[in-house]
């Protein structure tokens, strides 16, 4: 019991710390929105890398990875390095510089704003915010049953789901109120680094315990020979690369990712960044997602609807430490979410609540009413959520990557708007409209339900896959053919002005 | 644009692909030969991603805005 109460001393005190980082952050921030949301544009090279690193690290990566490293072997590796080291690294280029300049260039603060005023249509502009927040609901969720589950890992059920799923609530929904995008990238990069360095400190000690790297790998070969050769059972090619590309673009279309296309303080910034992404990736997953793997070999039990990562650091490490991962852990589920939630939030003020209100054409950058719809927003959301998180069925890479594909539907559509001057309004509204429609069908299997419910039996249905492609990868090329084929076929309405996104690289001076 | 940063655009674009298509050692498929405690697909990816970043870094300071700046 005395381990249980050490433990949970260190995961409170490191979330006050990070809430202390918070506070200060929120004595420096002003009260304009460019401030609070974008951190006034200011973001140096270090700061820029790690609070988007550390919003990409959530219980997804941190319990979720190594959890499937030990049931299906460690080719998740691959997936998440192509995925975050490299496509994502590409489109950081393709989508983040040219977003950049050209938010920039017209002061967009989101993603909505920029589309809705390309395409002079405040519809484009709320359907853009009414999407994303429909796929972030899902992805909070997750973090608050990734914490539900650490918190009763960590004290063998001494202290029940809910706590911890609704302790990480109460933080996230503080921190977001009070501390802005200065404080959530201040605290994730001090999260960043600490990850990073914990990792390879639990890999140390594991692996010593059980004589080195080599003999847990061989320890592998002999329970699991299927593990260590590449593909089979659950990785096929198919699998691993639709994961991997949906969730990529996915993840550029995340709200609180795309706004940090915005907040770089110069291209120099977003070029040093840039060559990093691959490497912080191998630094990262390479040891985690193995020691998922090797805990397979050293036949570490994990309780049903526990995660392997603190399981393995109980068996071959001291309490304290298996706490101080677990604090980790669940403070970069807080980066995450209340990443997350701030973004939620300008989204909502900016792209929602001023057109509802008739002031879609607002350019004030004072705070003022809208802080507090936003923090309405935030606490409501996050409540919701925090009750879905207590009855929601899937583990949890299944409901990241149920998210994830929700946002690649978009991913597309916007990148044909930024680099076709003939996409019109009808083109890229029947790309969205179309693919958010087809892979919610999917998803959720809406057409099996609705004939269960006329005729009592589940006649239709989509198709699993595609050749073993995933349905996310359909609704994708669905999206592209849409936009492209619409636009052709259209002509541009009143309003449009594709020129708002020519640059020429001078507004990055 | 010009047809010189043209044809470097469409030799970055082509390393892009191959830089994401190589990620992982499709070569290796079904392979399980293991070396110094990794299997040789694991270190394969490791060393790939370190060629990456040295060709994003390449691409950073020599070709950086190809594709979006307009002249």
């Amino acid at each position: 019991m005395s381990d249980t109460v050490l433990q949970l001393g260190i995961v409170t005190a490191y979330l006050l710390v990070a809430l202390g980082v918070g506070v200060f952050a929120y004595r420096l921030t002003d009260r304009t929105a460019e401030d609070y949301y974008l951190a006034s544009r200011t973001f140096g090279t270090v700061v820029l890398l790690f609070t988007t690193f550390a919003t990409l690290l959530s219980a997804f990566t941190f319990f979720g990875g190594p959890n499937l490293a030990y049931s299906a072997g460690p080719e998740w590796i691959l997936v998440m390095g192509l995925m975050d080291g490299i496509l994502f690294a590409i489109l950081w280029y393709v989508l983040g510089y040219k977003q950049w300049l050209v938010g920039r260039k017209n002061g967009y603060v989101t993603l909505g704003e920029m589309l809705g005023d390309r395409f002079g249509s405040t519809w484009l502009r709320g359907g853009i915010a009414a999407i994303s927040i429909f796929w972030l609901f899902p992805y909070v969720m997750l973090q608050q049953k990734g914490a539900g589950q650490a918190i009763v890992g960590l004290t063998d059920g001494a202290v029940p789901f809910w706590v911890g799923a609704g302790g990480i609530t109460l933080f996230m929904i503080l921190y977001v109120a009070i501390a802005g995008m200065r404080g959530v990238a201040w605290t994730d990069t001090i999260q960043g680094v600490f990850m990073l360095g914990i990792v390879w400190v639990a890999v140390g000690w594991v692996l010593s315990a059980a004589g080195g790297a080599t003999a847990a790998t061989d320890a592998v070969a002999a329970s699991n020979p299927e593990f260590l050769r590449l593909g089979g059972g659950l990785y096929s090619p198919q699998w691993m690369l639709s994961t991997a590309i949906s969730i990529a673009f996915g993840v550029t279309m995340f709200p609180q990712i795309n706004q940090r296309f915005f907040v770089a303080r110069s291209k120099r910034v977003l070029k040093r960044t840039l060559a990093l992404w691959p490497v912080l990736v191998v630094l990262l997953f390479v040891p985690a997602f193995m020691l998922g793997t090797w805990a397979a070999g050293l036949g570490v039990e994990v309780p049903a609807d526990g995660n392997v990562v603190p399981a393995v650091l109980e068996a071959y490490t001291a309490p304290w430490f298996t706490a101080v991962v677990v604090a980790g852990a669940m403070a970069a589920m807080m980066s995450s979410s209340d990443s997350m939630l701030l973004s939620g939030a300008s989204y909502l003020t900016r792209d929602l609540y001023r057109p509802l209100t008739g002031r879609a054409a607002a350019v004030d950058d004072t705070l003022g009413g809208e802080a507090t719809v936003a923090r309405i927003g935030v606490v409501v959301f996050a409540s919701l959520s925090f009750v879905a998180s207590l009855y929601a069925p899937g583990t949890l890479v299944q409901i990241g990557d149920t998210a994830f594909s929700g946002f690649a539907q978009l991913a597309l559509p916007v990148l044909v708007a930024l680099y076709w001057d003939g996409t019109t309004k009808r083109g890229i509204s029947a790309g969205i409209a179309g693919s958010q429609l087809f892979y919610i069908v999917s998803t959720f299997d809406v057409l099996g339900r609705l004939s269960n419910l006329l005729i009592g039996r589940p006649a239709v249905a989509l198709p699993a896959d595609y050749a073993g492609w995933t349905p996310a990868i359909a609704g994708m090329l669905l999206g592209l053919v849409l936009t492209v084929a619409v636009s052709v076929r259209t002509t541009k309405s009143v309003g449009e002005d594709p020129s708002v996104y020519a640059v020429s690289g001078a507004e990055a001076d | 644009m010009s047809a010189r940063t043209t044809r470097a655009g469409w030799v970055w674009a082509g390393s892009a692909v191959l830089l994401s298509a190589l990620a992982v050692p499709w070569f290796l498929w079904r392979d399980g030969t293991v070396v110094a405690g990794l299997p040789i697909w694991l270190w394969w990816h490791i060393g790939w991603m370190l060629l990456a970043a040295v060709v994003f870094s390449v691409f950073a300071r020599r070709a950086w805005g190809v594709g979006i700046e307009e002249a």
